[in-house]
């Protein structure tokens, strides 16, 4: 049961991170050759610095690195969804799936972004690339957890038939409070510096949104697939 | 049937070996991917570490764009 579904989020994962790439190839590549022209501008006279790829080929790249993200993190929703469907209280393989994708996608992404923004070529010094990655990856993994912990704790709580607006203003609270100390607890962002505010804004919407198409793209395509399946076989899986 | 597959229930105990080894392949690959670099691994490879880097360019715009730290 658990390699149909690893089947299905690499499938879905795929064409939601190529779908992804698309979107990033036509809204997001304006503002990251704009962002290395900056560079570029800033480093003349200096020495030139070696490329492995031109801007051609880092293009090509993009749909490369999206495609294969989307195989990669659909795989791990896949297995995930195996896990989680008898306990989702959303009732059909659509729902499920589409609530799966957006709670991971909270976890992993929104919630991280808030704090550590994606940032253009040129912003962020390079020699503080691991303090960065470290704390990256940190507030990735809390950010998870705690959204893990707040559908845990509804879940406890309707059990308990605690009523839908103590029991989602408590759930509420307790992410806002635990999503507070976390920004506080966590090393700030990288300050932009001189970047031009207006590029940088329509970098880092280019970018979230990037993520928001993988992340609807993978719940609507692997939901799809799943209610497929279970019309076709209904007690199979 | 809703009531059927809430009942298929797996517990963690239940999760085969392999599936969390294929997560684990998965993770380690989208660390591969998405933040491995030349910078970040020299302290731990040396100067093999370098060979991240042909990755590292190439999915360049793609890290950027998917909003992970990059150099």
């Amino acid at each position: 049961m658990i390699a149909s579904y690893l089947r299905r989020g690499m499938t879905a994962g795929l064409l939601a991170g190529l779908l992804a790439g698309f979107f990033a190839f036509f809204l997001g590549e304006p503002s990251v050759d704009q962002a290395i022209q900056i560079e570029e501008a800033a480093a003349a006279g200096q020495q030139e610095e070696e490329e492995l790829f031109g801007r051609a080929t880092q293009k090509a790249g993009l749909f490369f690195a999206t495609g294969l993200f989307g195989v990669t993190v659909g795989g791990v929703f896949g297995i995930a969804y195996a896990y989680f469907r008898g306990r989702l209280a959303a009732g059909s393989e659509w729902n499920r799936s589409l609530s799966l994708a957006g709670a991971i996608f909270a976890g992993a992404l929104l919630i991280p972004f808030m704090k550590y923004p994606a940032n253009p070529p040129t912003v962020g010094d390079p020699a503080t690339i691991g303090d960065r990655t470290a704390s990256y990856l940190a507030m990735v993994a809390l950010s998870l957890l705690v959204v893990l912990a707040a559908w845990y704790a509804a879940r406890r709580l309707r059990e308990r038939g605690t009523g839908a607006p103590v029991r989602q203003l408590a759930v509420g609270l307790g992410l806002v409070v635990a999503v507070g100390a976390l920004f506080l607890a966590l090393p700030a962002a990288p300050d932009p510096g001189e970047f031009p505010a207006g590029l940088l804004w329509s970098f880092r919407l280019s970018s979230l949104g990037t993520q928001i198409v993988f992340w609807g793209g993978l719940g609507v395509v692997f939901g799809l697939l799943c209610e497929r399946t279970s019309r076709r076989e209904p007690l199979g899986g | 049937m809703d009531r059927n597959s809430l009942e298929r229930h797996i517990s963690l105990g239940e999760v085969p070996l392999w599936s969390w080894l294929a997560v684990g392949l998965l993770l380690a690959l989208l660390f591969v991917l998405l933040l491995a670099s030349g910078e970040l691994l020299f302290p731990l490879l040396g100067q093999a570490a370098g060979v991240a880097d042909y990755l590292h360019e190439f999915a360049h715009d793609g890290r950027h764009l998917l909003a992970v730290p990059c150099h």
